[in-house]
């Protein structure tokens, strides 16, 4: 396309057809001041400080909502351009209240710096100010005072665009207007403290940081957030060794300029009361604090022991899957050097017929930014907007431009973006209706079907999905956390291999947490004769070395898992948090959080991001590499004299070399479709995004969300028929244990199934994440 | 929420609008609603947001923009008066102040007995004929001297009177 030629304070340029004055101006790195104008969001023009002077323009014109002809003109700096931009910066500040000493945007005010460079020194306006009622917005977002509002509608149209939900609004009219969420409302959004961040002046402010420090005395870090498998950038925002703020650090290919409200808060916990800060010895029932020494001399002593007695093999290693790089590296050669192939950090997965017959390691399948570029999208098994709140954002976008969406799960979760087809069915159909698609693929390219769903029958639903992936030029199919998480997750993966041929598609797996790829890079994997996170727990070890989890609400058996923590002879916990530890642990051994360690987490995509610790370590917590490498020296064990994360790091060889190990093909793996059907409740299980990890949980504000409430019995109008329950009641829930739980009816549901999440102490009893369930009245 | 006639109603307007957007339809939808219900509570429009599918917070963007829209329970009889400038200067402003002491009440207040509820008007298109006074959002009365004035109110309240 034609390029057009412009002229920016006496320098030229060429710019692509449709651009603005402000793009124009940006390119050649001349600022424009604004407020309304943000690069990621639709243009409003309403605030009009971008006003300049265009060459035969008879007035000024907003530079964000000009469009660039050809040989045209611009001075952003004449007298007629800053005569207008101070005519609305003295308008802008007619009813802002000078309250800048006492705001928390103090020092990074957008209004405040360019009143400095464009308003008066004194104001000529003495009539009253307008006031504007204060809003209730939630736990997280503050809106105390709203008469700093400018009106620019970032958060409005960020709401609408980005977050997906129109949560905050703009009623009334001229002098009146103010921005209001829905009578009462608060707003939910799992993306809403990006408001904050987009704000120009000091309305709407974080409320757990309120009134804690001033912008100017905080010192600002890099760090990567360790919660989903997206790997956000993140800048921590530290004053004298505490975290006191998270905002995010801008990164086009990973999180663009966004972060979720799960990175953004998470950090509360850290400062938590919670935090387990000195390393403890059990003796005779009774918890003692400890110094390293003895504490890991303890450890030493044990292990030692239980391998003498048992075997190495009776000793087991669990890993947060949020675990560093470098540590799960060190987790799983502490063990094997041990002798013991028993170490994994897939602790929800339940199905591991996988292992042995993967290529490679499971990744996204591309980079994190092809996303948007896709045109047609098969998502299997995910609560995509709860699990992956920034990178649904990718999605929602493109869905507004070409991008069609198709969606394979158990819930029809509100995703806030288009939809063009979906099978909604209980978890146990999920293989066959995937293996319909599969067939009714094969069947419209013309290509043989595949033995294993040659059987199956083709509903609609299937051939529309079909017809959706065969119409693509870009098509991506994606396992989401739910898929993976399933008890038949291999033939998900098979099937998933099978599309992907046929349909000359990329697919890849979303991935469950921070360093879910790090994991295999690290091989942090059982080795032959090894036991899996899921046999760990099912054929109770002696000893186990249990690193940044709580496994009663990490495993994918919450009930088991705690059977077997209480039933072993010694279990270490390396932890930031005690918790639930103290019940069946004998050694604690504080572990420093991602803030507090330098470290690596590889995420969905492959990026390898390293970090350094931001603060320095709570109390007597250590990094977690170096607990692990003393850990080694106390053994006796060869090869652990790393002096720094670095060292570590360099053993897994060199990063060129890691992306060439992602590989999501399996090979040889039997489908056997068919089976599926089952006439008992099933029970579908999420991981609520606010109980995803340990530090979620303990983070204050969070807790306080909706999407923070305790679980209930989630099912169809129809379901609590046949039970003869309804709304409200409490009925108790038998799987493995039992539970008094409240119902809610959500038609989004499937027949068949009661959804209850887990990851929370109220369901924890239940067991397995699927299976069968019982429900009756209590 | 709404009942099936006014649904109807409903429909028929959304119908005159592109399949993809319901929403042009807002105004419409919350004049029919509040014709139904006398004023828009907030059930209302989350209902009207729903029906429509916009977010509850864009109808009431819409809502609180225009004066007709009521958006707290009204008297019987909504009195609208323009204090627009061209009626301003033909006096709208003395027959607002005598409808005030008539009724006893301010703008935005509603007599003790619910019959009525006084409101401020924006311009209404009849400068020529002013003052003008709009009997809920539907009547139009013109040039209203005091008499007019006085013989409105009293008709009014012989329809109430009467059961209307």
């Amino acid at each position: 396309m034609a390029m057009l030629k412009v002229e920016v304070d006496g320098q030229g340029l060429e710019v692509p057809h449709g651009s603005t004055v402000m793009e124009a101006a940006n390119r050649l790195g001349i600022f424009v001041p604004h407020f309304c104008y943000h690069k990621k969001l639709s243009i409003a023009a309403n605030c009009r400080m971008c006003l300049v002077q265009v060459e035969k323009a008879p007035k000024p014109m907003p530079a964000c909502a000009t469009p660039v002809t050809d040989g045209m003109k611009v001075w952003t700096h004449s007298e007629a351009a800053k005569k207008a931009q101070s005519g609305v910066m003295e308008f802008l500040l007619i009813n802002h209240p000078l309250d800048c000493p006492i705001c928390d945007q103090g020092g990074e005010c957008q209004l405040q710096d360019l009143a400095v460079g464009y308003g008066g020194s004194a104001s000529r306006y003495s009539e009253a100010k307008r006031v504007v009622f204060h809003k209730n917005l939630g736990p997280l977002v503050s809106a105390e005072e709203m008469s700093r509002c400018i009106h620019c509608t970032r958060c409005v149209r960020f709401g609408q665009e980005v977050a997906g939900v129109m949560e905050l609004g703009m009623i009334g009219r001229g002098e009146h207007s103010e921005i209001v969420s829905f009578v009462g409302k608060t707003v939910d959004s799992e993306l809403s403290g990006n408001m904050i961040d987009i704000c120009p002046v000091g309305a709407l402010t974080s409320k757990p940081f309120r009134y804690s420090a001033r912008t100017w005395e905080l010192n600002r870090r890099k760090t990567v957030s360790p919660h989903d498998s997206l790997g956000a950038n993140l800048i921590a925002q530290t004053k004298q060794d505490r975290v006191l703020r998270v905002v995010p650090l801008e990164n086009e290919a990973v999180n663009e300029c966004w972060i979720s409200d799960r990175d953004r808060f998470s950090y509360e916990a850290l400062n938590s009361s919670e935090r387990l800060t000195t390393p403890m010895i059990k003796e005779d029932g009774h918890w003692r604090e400890a110094d390293w020494q003895s504490a890991l001399a303890l450890v030493t002593k044990r292990l030692g022991e239980v391998k003498a007695a048992r075997g190495a093999s009776a000793i087991g290693t669990l890993v947060s899957a949020s675990a560093t790089l470098e540590e799960m590296h060190l987790a799983q050669k502490l063990t094997r050097a041990i002798g013991s192939e028993n170490v994994d950090f897939r602790l929800r997965q339940s199905d591991f017929s996988a292992d042995g017959k993967r290529v490679g390691a499971p990744w996204l399948g591309m980079p994190v930014a092809d996303v948007a570029a896709l045109d047609r999208v098969l998502l299997v098994g995910s609560f995509l907007r709860k699990d992956h709140p920034v990178l649904a954002s990718r999605f929602r976008i493109a869905g507004k431009r070409v991008q069609q969406l198709n969606i394979i799960h158990s819930s029809d979760d509100e995703l806030l973006m288009a939809v063009a087809n979906k099978a909604i069915v209980p978890p146990n159909e999920l293989p066959e209706v995937l293996g319909q698609v599969v067939r009714a693929v094969a069947e419209k390219k013309e290509q043989p079907v595949p033995s294993a769903v040659a059987a199956l029958e083709v509903p609609d639903y299937a051939r529309k999905i079909a017809a959706s992936l065969c119409s693509g030029k870009a098509v991506g199919l994606f396992l989401g956390n739910f898929a993976e998480q399933h008890p038949r997750a291999a033939e998900l993966h098979s099937l998933m291999q099978m599309l992907s041929d046929l349909v000359g598609a990329r697919f890849g797996s979303l991935g469950q947490a921070a360093n879910s790829v790090g994991g295999h890079i690290a091989n942090c994997l059982p080795g032959a004769g090894g036991l899996n996170a899921s046999a760990m727990i099912s054929s109770p070890r002696s000893a186990y070395v249990l690193f940044g989890l709580e496994p009663e609400l990490d495993c994918a058996d919450s009930a088991q898992a705690t059977k077997a923590m209480r039933d072993a002879e010694f279990v270490v916990a390396i932890s930031t948090y005690a918790g639930n530890a103290t019940e069946y642990a004998d050694v604690l051994l504080p572990l420093a959080p991602y803030t507090e360690t330098s470290g690596t987490y590889v995420n969905c995509e492959g990026r390898a991001q390293a970090f350094n610790a931001v603060v320095r370590a709570a109390g007597q917590s250590r990094p977690g590499w170096k607990i692990l490498r003393v850990l080694g020296n106390l053994l006796e064990l060869p090869g652990f004299d790393q002096e720094s994360s670095e060292a570590v790091r360099a053993e897994l060889g060199a990063q060129s070399g890691w992306a060439a190990r992602l590989d999501n093909r399996v090979n040889g793996l039997a489908v056997s479709l068919g089976s599926g059907k089952s006439h008992a409740l099933q029970r579908v299980a999420d991981v609520p995004v606010y109980f995803s990890d340990p530090i979620v949980r303990r983070a204050e504000s969070l807790q306080m969300t909706r999407d923070a409430r305790p679980p209930q019995a989630r099912m169809r109008a129809s379901v609590a028929q046949k039970l003869g329950v309804s709304a409200g009641d409490r009925v108790r829930v038998k799987q493995a244990g039992e539970v008094a739980l409240d119902v809610i009816i959500d038609d989004r549901l499937p027949e068949g199934v009661v959804r209850i999440a887990a990851a929370h102490p109220t369901t924890a009893a239940l067991g397995a994440m699927f299976g069968e369930l019982s429900v009756e009245r209590a | 929420m709404l009942s099936a006639e006014s649904l109807k109603k409903i429909d028929r307007e959304i119908a005159k609008y592109p399949a993809d957007q319901k929403q042009s339809a807002v105004m419409a939808a919350l004049v029919i609603a509040q014709d139904e219900k006398g004023w828009l509570a907030p059930e209302t429009m989350d209902f009207v947001g729903g029906y429509l599918g916009m977010a509850s917070v864009a109808v009431y963007e819409v809502a609180s923009f225009y004066n007709m829209y009521n958006l707290q329970p009204t008297g019987k009889f909504k009195l609208t008066i323009c204090t627009c400038l061209p009626c301003g200067l033909q006096g709208s402003l003395a027959a607002a102040d005598h409808l005030k002491s008539r009724l006893g009440i301010d703008f935005n207040e509603t007599t003790p007995d619910g019959k009525f509820t006084l409101k401020e008007g924006e311009c209404m298109g009849a400068c020529a004929m002013a003052p003008v006074v709009l009997v809920n959002n539907k009547r139009m009365c013109d040039s209203m001297t005091n008499a007019k004035l006085d013989t409105l109110v009293d008709e009014l309240v012989d329809r109430i009177g009467k059961g209307a």
